[in-house]
């Protein structure tokens, strides 16, 4: 590379990072004041895009026409600039008519909420704007290039690579020059404190929510010239801003500024690279851009677990009520449902689909309750739990395909490989917490996902492997709908039974005080890391099991669609009880077919209904039912 | 309203349950499944097109004496969901047989869960070479002149120019590591002495677009062969434009003429891009002005490719049932192998060989017309001018 072209890289890397570095200093914001993780982010951030068009180049819908600014600068930075309020009022909708409900529901529920957000924003942007992608013009008045060192540099880049450090410098005055300022650091550090010396909390969310959404909005209407608006955007754009929100640090403002430079920057090398020999391999970076924001965090958060500015929490409150006791499930209840769910092949005959559904219903809900073993009992909120799900597929299709196992062993040994790669993951996560354990999870996912996405000649690539049927005597329906529901059911049963133990009271001791789990003697690290490969190989159980029911797989197995699933079901559910996730699983499962088919916005629908559950249901499906259950009781006591 | 909706469905599915009696007497039913919610820019005109094709077919009497009805359902875009719903598809809603899907990896799943239920599969778009050699199989059969016939299509222009440095770029996934594997080997075959300076590969709708575009500048090619389509392309010719990468620069495309991914170019549509695609407007044979007419007439919008592709899918569906004469599935399977009928690109034959229609695509330039892109010294290349040999074919289809 000469250093021409060194520096115009460096140019697109900055550029690059500008939009990021809004979009993530809006999500930090949000998150350090209400502890939200808000998955609709990338979604305000494609409104922003879309917005920023409609506004420039005009709107016709059924209800109204309009003309639009017309592409004049004066027009182009309106256009822009009121898109961004305009996302902005969006985000106060949504903390207003939704988040504010549900501030007390267990921890992390919020992300169910604005999952659905997404959803419905989704829906709604094809409805106005239609499937085509839309290229905006070039930016009015900075259309041309510069020439700089011989290399022609977009004016608009430049633009951006400037108005990324005024963001910055006016956030940063409004934080720490203002009231408002003060009262969000304050809120950053001790929430409850602040709400405590009589500071107005709903306020101070609700503006911290239109900032926040705001910056996401600005950082999408800027983006006008360089990327053309269309559907992906939202969740092609969330990834990027948690890695680089987690790398700077949660709630830093500078770190996601420095995070966002570190990863444009990077992501603008591995292009300008493209494929070196080192030392007699090849190496193609070029490819390597797939993965490499989370190969980035991954090194981070090894070495500074708390990313480039974050600080450890300087102390933590649980935010909602403490989690209930859990109490075994007593036979009377789950005896019946198994006898049941055993005969349904005999009732059914002919139809065969609802043996297919209820087959998928029992892996996700094994899926789920090993994912909760870990998100609940343990404190550990992983976003890559369907590694270990897609890992164990891959396993058993390959020990099938290319070992030329028995369908049998390929099965069972699966898991062993996923409880492996669980205990490899879980030794560098459990030396962290909260949200950046979570996101080092999701980048050891992603790093699993793109190995087998390129690997082609062992995984298949992009396109996955086919052929992976079971044997001859679970070729039917029935067969293997048992094979499942005994499995599943053992699994379940397995990991329900360890929750009892003296392991699963040490798991609840170290996620509810770990000073005195540690200060009697509990190794609380050595158990969250078991407890970690546990449920990694029965998660890849699941996982083993789903794939010889489908017969094909591919790498969605491992995708960051499949652990956000995982999380919704337990969610939905109910993260403090027992049986949350098989039903959040079973919820779940059965909308998305059941809506899927019955109208065109099935996802806006789908969106609606987990709406309308999380605001019925702010412990959970579970949990709620159990509420309602203990008032009646209360009642015919009293 | 909600809680309404709540037990409607619950009633729905209910009713659901209860096995359609009598299923012989309806309409022959077709089970179709797209990723509708994922590509929607190319499935809406997609959906469009089939629906267009079930109302001649029915209008001019049906087949068997019975009307055809398409059951669609979304596949998610995933193989694991796909396959459910087409077990749903087969096992509740009774389909005589299935068709549709649009990315590879799911058309390779669904293609294999045909095979298993020996069920006959007409996959509409995907465009892996495997789906019809590698990982063929007796159910399958596919429409879309795929990555390999689309690539070999645009050899002969590549040839004549006689470049010597070649640029590449492709979406990081089957779809660009194919055509870009099909592309260098056929090259290198005609012009030995052929050089690939740099190869980008970018991860799918996320292009660095002002980082590639500078590192293909930086590589000095006298030619680019791209594979990029939807936002990528939009991005990379936005970048490449701004940057003047393009001048004096050869560029091939593929797919960057269907409708679908030129459309949103506008303005920036680059001149003298050599591409495949779909020039609607000025196609001029009696076949396709028909469709066209009728097309319009009845959405009140100019067709995309998807909209072909939806249109000839079901032409075929319904041709092989008039063929085949029964609903049979070893019988339909024998009928769609040599099966020869109209589409709006002309006759297509669906060959015996490996299941690959003979459908064909339109290959030109790019050029702008009233700020808007249009393909122009366009021609039409057969589909089957653009296969491998015979032998070739052989040596990589298994024989079941």
């Amino acid at each position: 590379m000469t250093f021409a072209s060194f520096i115009a890289q460096l140019l697109n890397g900055l550029a690059g990072a500008s939009s990021l570095f809004m979009v993530a200093a809006g999500l930090s914001l949000i998150f350090g004041v209400t502890r939200i993780v808000n998955f609709a982010h990338g979604s305000l951030y494609m409104l922003g895009l879309y917005g920023a068009y409609a506004l420039l180049e005009g709107l016709t819908t059924r209800l109204f026409v309009f003309a639009g600014f017309g592409r004049t600068p004066l027009g182009f930075w309106a256009a822009v600039v009121i898109a961004a309020l305009l996302v902005g009022l969006v985000g106060v909708l949504i903390e207003v008519l939704v988040l504010r409900r549900i501030y007390r529901a267990p921890e992390l529920f919020q992300l169910l909420a604005t999952f659905a957000v997404v959803l419905v924003i989704k829906d709604v942007a094809l409805a106005v704007w239609g499937a085509e992608d839309l290229v905006g013009p070039r930016a009015p008045g900075l259309s041309g290039t510069v020439s700089i060192l011989d290399r022609r540099v977009p004016q608009y880049d430049l633009a951006l690579i400037v108005i990324a450090p005024l963001v910055l410098l006016a956030l940063w005055l409004a934080l720490t020059r203002t009231r408002w300022g003060a009262l969000v650091r304050a809120a950053t550090q001790d929430r409850e404190m602040v709400g405590a010396l009589g500071v107005n909390e709903s306020w101070l969310f609700t503006g911290v929510f239109f900032i926040g959404a705001m910056l996401a909005g600005l950082g999408g209407a800027l983006q006008l010239p360089r990327e053309p608006a269309h559907l992906g955007l939202d969740l092609s754009l969330i990834a990027d801003a948690f890695v680089v929100t987690v790398v700077g640090g949660l709630g830093s403002v500078p770190g996601a500024f420095l995070a966002a430079i570190l990863i444009g920057v990077v992501k603008a090398f591995c292009v300008a690279l493209g494929t070196q020999s080192i030392a007699g391999f090849e190496i193609s970076f070029s490819r390597l851009t797939l993965v490499v924001e989370f190969l980035v965090m991954a090194a981070v958060l090894v070495v500074r677990p708390y990313g480039l500015l974050g600080r450890p929490p300087v102390l933590q409150r649980a935010v909602g009520e403490a989690a209930p006791p859990l109490s075994p499930l007593p036979w009377q209840a789950w005896a019946p449902a198994l006898v049941l769910l055993a005969l349904v092949p005999l009732a059914m005959g002919e139809d065969r689909y609802l043996l297919v559904l209820l087959t998928d219903i029992f892996i996700f809900a094994l899926f789920a309750v090993s994912l909760h073993v870990l998100m609940g009992p343990s404190g550990m909120v992983s976003f890559g739990h369907a590694a270990y799900f897609g890992i164990a597929a891959y396993a058993a299709a390959l020990l099938l395909k290319r070992a030329a196992l028995p369908m049998e062993i390929a099965l069972l040994a699966a898991p062993v490989a996923a409880g492996g790669f669980a205990l490899l993951f879980g030794w560098f996560c459990v030396r962290l917490s909260g949200v950046y354990l979570a996101m080092l999870t999701l980048a050891f996912a992603q790093i699993a996902w793109s190995v087998i996405f390129q690997w082609d000649e062992f995984t298949g690539g992009s396109n996955g492997m086919i052929g992976v049927w079971p044997s001859a005597w679970l070729a039917s329906k029935a067969a293997y709908y048992w094979l499942a529901l005994a499995l599943c059911g053992i699994g379940i049963a397995f990991l329900w039974r360890t929750l009892f133990s003296p392991f699963g009271y040490a798991l609840r001791a170290g996620r509810d005080s770990p000073l005195r789990a540690e200060a009697i003697g509990i190794d609380l690290r050595r158990q969250q890391w078991f407890a970690f490969a546990l449920a990694g190989a029965l998660g890849g159980l699941a996982g083993a099991l789903f794939a010889f029911s489908k017969g094909s797989i591919s790498p969605e197995l491992t995708s960051i669609a499949l652990s956000t699933d995982g999380l919704v079901m337990v969610l939905l559910g109910g993260v403090e009880t027992l049986t949350g996730p098989v039903a959040g699983a079973a919820v779940f499962t059965w909308l998305k077919d059941e809506l899927a088919r019955r109208t065109e916005f099935w996802r806006a629908l789908l969106g609606l209904v987990i709406l309308a559950l999380v605001l019925l249901f702010p412990q959970g499906i579970a949990g709620g039912l159990r509420l309602l259950w203990h008032r009646l009781r209360r009642q015919e006591a009293a | 309203m909600k809680r309404r909706t709540v037990l409607g469905l619950a009633a729905g599915t209910a009713a659901g349950l209860v096995l359609p009696a009598g299923a012989q007497q309806g309409p022959i039913k077709i089970g179709e499944l797209n990723s509708y919610k994922v590509f929607p820019a190319f499935l809406e005109p997609y959906k469009k097109g089939w629906e267009l094709a079930v109302e001649e077919v029915n209008a001019a009497g049906g087949v068997l004496g019975r009307k055809i009805e398409i059951v669609s359902r979304d596949d998610g875009g995933t193989p694991g969901d796909a396959v459910r719903v087409a077990e749903e598809l087969l096992s509740r809603e009774q389909v005589a047989f299935l068709i549709g899907t649009f990315p590879s990896n799911v058309g390779l799943a669904v293609a294999d869960f045909a095979k298993q239920r020996k069920t006959l599969f007409i996959a509409a778009e995907p465009l892996t070479d495997k789906i019809v050699w590698d990982q063929g199989n007796r159910y399958t059969f596919r429409l879309r002149a795929s990555t390999y016939m689309q690539t070999a299509m645009l050899i002969p222009d590549a040839v004549k120019l006689k470049k010597k440095r070649w640029a590449i770029v492709y979406p990081n996934y089957e779809y660009g590591q194919s055509a870009t594997a099909a592309f260098k080997k056929l090259l290198q075959a005609q012009q030995p002495d052929v050089a690939f300076v740099i190869e980008q590969a970018a991860p799918l709708g996320k292009i660095e677009a002002g980082a590639v575009a500078q590192a293909i500048a930086d590589a000095k090619p006298d030619a680019i062969f791209s594979s990029l389509f939807g936002p990528d392309l939009a991005k990379f010719v936005r970048e490449g434009n701004q940057r003047e990468l393009f001048k004096g620069v050869e560029v091939f495309n593929l797919l960057a003429g269907e409708p679908e991914y030129l459309d949103p170019l506008k303005d920036e549509t680059p001149n003298g891009w050599y591409v495949t695609g779909y020039p609607w407007a000025e196609i001029k044979t009696p076949a396709h002005a028909k469709f066209l007419a009728a097309y319009q007439a009845k959405f009140k919008d100019y067709p995309r490719l998807g909209s072909i592709v939806g249109y000839s899918t079901v032409m075929a569906a319904a041709a092989a049932i008039r063929k085949a004469g029964a609903l049979d599935q070893e019988k339909l399977v024998e009928a769609m192998s040599g099966l020869a009928h109209g589409t709006p690109f002309g006759d297509i034959t669906w060959r015996p060989l490996d299941h690959q229609s003979t459908m064909g695509a339109y290959v030109g330039q790019l050029a702008q017309k009233d700020g808007k892109g249009v393909m122009v010294n366009w021609r039409y290349v057969d589909g089957k001018d653009a296969l491998p040999s015979d032998d070739d074919i052989r040596r990589m289809r298994p024989t079941n």
